[in-house]
């Protein structure tokens, strides 16, 4: 399934860090993810210097690649997935840069499209960088997701929706990532910002009950974008054999996608009722 | 409901004569939260710093005459002359106010955020003298001020560590990582994603997304302008050699950038070289931060330009004994000078570094910071390479090393270094005579 199909019904994109506490659980993880409802995957691939990152997905950022989590393992990982949701890798552009022997991130598009990612986020790589990356992503048939943040306006906005492909990522705050508890007042006001493109808008930042992804949704977001609040239950594991993370995850994934799916149902109904 | 994708295939190119870049290096490699803020800063650059607007170079040039003591003296170092058998003239940043050449930009930076209208400013710190002149400016022009400082650099650096707090500044500690300036820098730009619409961050060297690589260095360029001056009239001519330290590379820039242009000066930054050049593959740890000569092309804090990192592309810890060169990146100005055979990189280990440290204390009656004391154990070590006539850059002075100087020294076989057993000797009749 491509990415734009996705989102033909509002999405829940959940988001985690491939690696923590290793790939083999990361897969459970994901799986449980997937029986909760995702309908996109947002998976990291670690990288030592996660500037965007709050302190629950440093956290899980660390413990990957202690665990020595690499590109190729990470590569190897989404290939031998078996699910039935696209893919899409979030990490920052030194890792795509230095991956084999392009000069430039042409390897490591490569490389993704092989073991079917459709698409990247790189939260350091702004427009005005991205360049190389959009037209490996053309050559490849990969979708390239840009951030809208609270600040970006006018020229800027305009150029960004031009060249996101797949979603655009609507920031819903400045910061960093990191579960909070409302939604915030500038959701309403981006998502009206970038309400005459195109393309599908899911908002991320902050995000962390189905209460809030369901007011999203009926803020108009084609999708909603979840990680540090997963994380958080990922960072709680216990015995690595026995605990129950899967578990959680999964019960946690239903209710955001069950607030996603309240969402676009009051959304379809006629106005005032 | 179809989405089709549109894009335009003209914008987001990556144009080697943009500006704000050196050759392959350079660039704004940061999250889009930043860019605005970014861009902001680029257009308040041009206008006060480069087209001279309000008043503003006037105002700081007055500020650091009155409030920072410049200009620094540029000294023949009479014995290291001798020693070394060549002129050896020694640029006085030491004698700043703060004690390092790091005010020249902060003072700068600070004054730049006041004509822009922001209310606050961030800062991250290595060795202290970044976050401290950064506190002193802010106290001097009444901004309220945070600092980020790794943890293991709060230790090492206590004395900064006090002075930021007596100016007013808070003091925020950073543990993830070895808890060393990379790290710091981090946390710092995470605080500028959350607060940007108020806050100004003044980034410490020649590093970061344009505009703060050529910004930085033209803040820090009065120290070149001075001693191309200072030299010509002292010794009758231009130096055949100049020398300074390089962590980011904020002294080193300023040190040489009116030398650039005189092809007959040779220019040496001089790196730490750590414990060894080579990366210990079990720990992933660089026991140096000789990102000069053995880095790798990469993108890092918002630039591309050379670092140290796996073949992955992680970024590896670095080593120094001084916590101001302890940095995994260079600045990509540098780095491009450097790859254009204009800058030679040298580097000396932390054994010689404390050595010079010594040796300068001893012979000329200077402390110099252990960044400093780089600069000075290059020239020590290769005097034939210097020329007749060098200058060397004294980036900063020594107290704030007081301590940790001690401690390294005790560890280590060093041939010039004075016993400190007078305190035991103290203590000693102390609880005889109680
Ligand atoms: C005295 C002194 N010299 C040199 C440096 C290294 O920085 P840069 O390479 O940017 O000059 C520092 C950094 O803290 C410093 O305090």
């Amino acid at each position: 399934m491509s990415l734009a199909e996705a989102f033909d019904e509002p999405a829940f994109v959940p988001y985690l860090c491939v690696g923590d506490p290793s790939v083999e659980r990361t897969r459970e993880y994901v799986q449980a993810l997937v029986r909760g409802g995702a309908d996109v995957l947002e998976l990291g691939l670690p990288f030592s210097e996660p500037i965007a990152e709050g302190p629950t997905i440093q956290g899980s950022v660390v413990r990957a690649l202690e665990a020595g989590t690499t590109p190729e393992q990470y590569f190897e990982f989404v290939d031998s997935l078996d699910v039935d949701v696209p893919v899409v890798c979030m990490t920052y552009y030194n890792l795509l840069y230095q991956y084999g022997d392009s000069d430039g991130p042409g390897s490591f598009v490569e490389r993704a499209a092989e073991v079917g990612i459709s698409g990247f986020v790189i939260p350091d790589l702004p427009a005005e960088e991205a360049g190389p990356l959009r037209t490996a992503c053309d050559d490849h048939g990969l979708d390239l997701v840009f951030i809208v943040a609270p600040t970006t306006e006018g020229e800027r906005l305009e150029r960004m929706a031009g060249l996101s492909s797949g979603y655009l990522y609507v920031q819903a705050r400045l910061g960093v990532t990191g579960a909070k508890a409302d939604v915030s007042d500038q959701t309403e006001a981006s998502l009206a910002k970038v309400s005459q493109y195109d393309i599908p808008k899911a908002v991320g930042f902050g995000v962390s009950s189905g209460d809030q992804a369901r007011h999203i949704v009926e803020a108009g977001a084609d999708g909603v974008i979840v990680g540090s609040a997963l994380v958080d239950i990922v960072a709680d594991h216990g015995d690595p054999e026995g605990d129950d993370v899967p578990e959680r995850l999964e019960s946690k994934a239903r209710e955001l996608s069950e607030g996603v799916a309240a969402g676009a149902e009051n959304m379809a109904k006629p106005e005032g009722q | 409901m179809s989405h089709e994708t549109r894009r335009d295939g003209e914008t987001g190119t990556t144009d080697e004569d943009r500006p704000g870049t050196f050759g392959r290096y350079g660039g704004q490699y940061v999250p889009e939260a930043l860019m605005p803020a970014v861009q902001e800063l680029e257009d308040a650059y041009e206008r006060y710093v480069l087209e001279k607007e309000d008043g503003f170079v006037d105002e700081f040039r007055r500020r650091l005459r009155d409030f920072g003591g410049r200009p620094t003296p540029l000294q023949r170092a009479d014995r290291l002359s001798d020693r070394l058998d060549r002129e050896v003239y020694l640029k006085r940043e030491d004698l700043l106010h703060g004690g390092a050449h790091k005010l020249n930009n902060a003072l700068g930076q600070v004054l730049l955020a006041k004509y822009m209208g922001k209310e606050r400013i961030v800062a991250e710190t290595g060795a202290g003298q970044h976050g401290t002149a950064t506190a002193m400016a802010a106290a001097h022009l009444d901004m309220p001020c945070e600092v980020y400082m790794g943890t293991r650099d709060i230790q090492r650096q206590r004395p900064n560590v006090f002075r930021m707090r007596l100016n007013g500044s808070e003091v925020n500690p950073v543990s993830a990582g070895r808890g060393t300036l990379k790290e710091a820098i981090n946390e710092t730009m995470r605080d500028w994603a959350t607060n940007v619409q108020d806050t100004h961050y003044v980034i410490g060297s020649v590093v970061g997304p344009h505009p703060f690589p050529e910004m930085v260095r033209t803040f820090q360029s009065v120290i070149s302008e001075e001693a191309r001056g200072q030299i010509r009239e002292q010794a009758g001519r231009l130096p055949d050699s100049v020398v300074a330290c390089a962590g980011g590379g904020s002294n080193t820039m300023g040190t040489f950038h009116e030398f650039v242009g005189d092809e007959a000066v040779d220019l040496f930054a001089v790196e730490a070289g750590g414990s060894s050049l080579a990366v210990d593959e079990e720990t992933g740890v660089a026991p140096n931060s000789a990102s000069l000569s053995t880095g790798t092309e990469g993108v890092l804090h918002g630039a591309r330009t050379k670092l140290l990192q796996d073949s992955d592309g992680n970024v590896v810890e670095s080593h120094s004994v001084s916590s101001g060169l302890d940095y995994a990146g260079v600045g990509p100005e540098l780095a491009h000078l450097v790859d254009t055979e204009r800058v030679t990189p040298v580097n000396v280990d932390d054994d010689e570094a404390l050595e010079a440290f010594h040796l300068l204390s001893q012979e000329e009656g200077i402390i110099p910071a252990l960044e400093s004391a780089h600069a000075i154990a290059f020239a020590r070590a290769n005097p034939e390479q210097l020329g007749e006539l060098t200058v060397i850059n004294v980036s900063g002075r020594g107290d704030k090393d007081l301590e940790s100087v001690i401690e390294e020294t005790e560890q280590r076989e060093l041939e010039n270094a004075p016993s400190m057993d007078i305190f035991e000797r103290a203590a000693g009749d102390t609880e005889g005579g109680i």
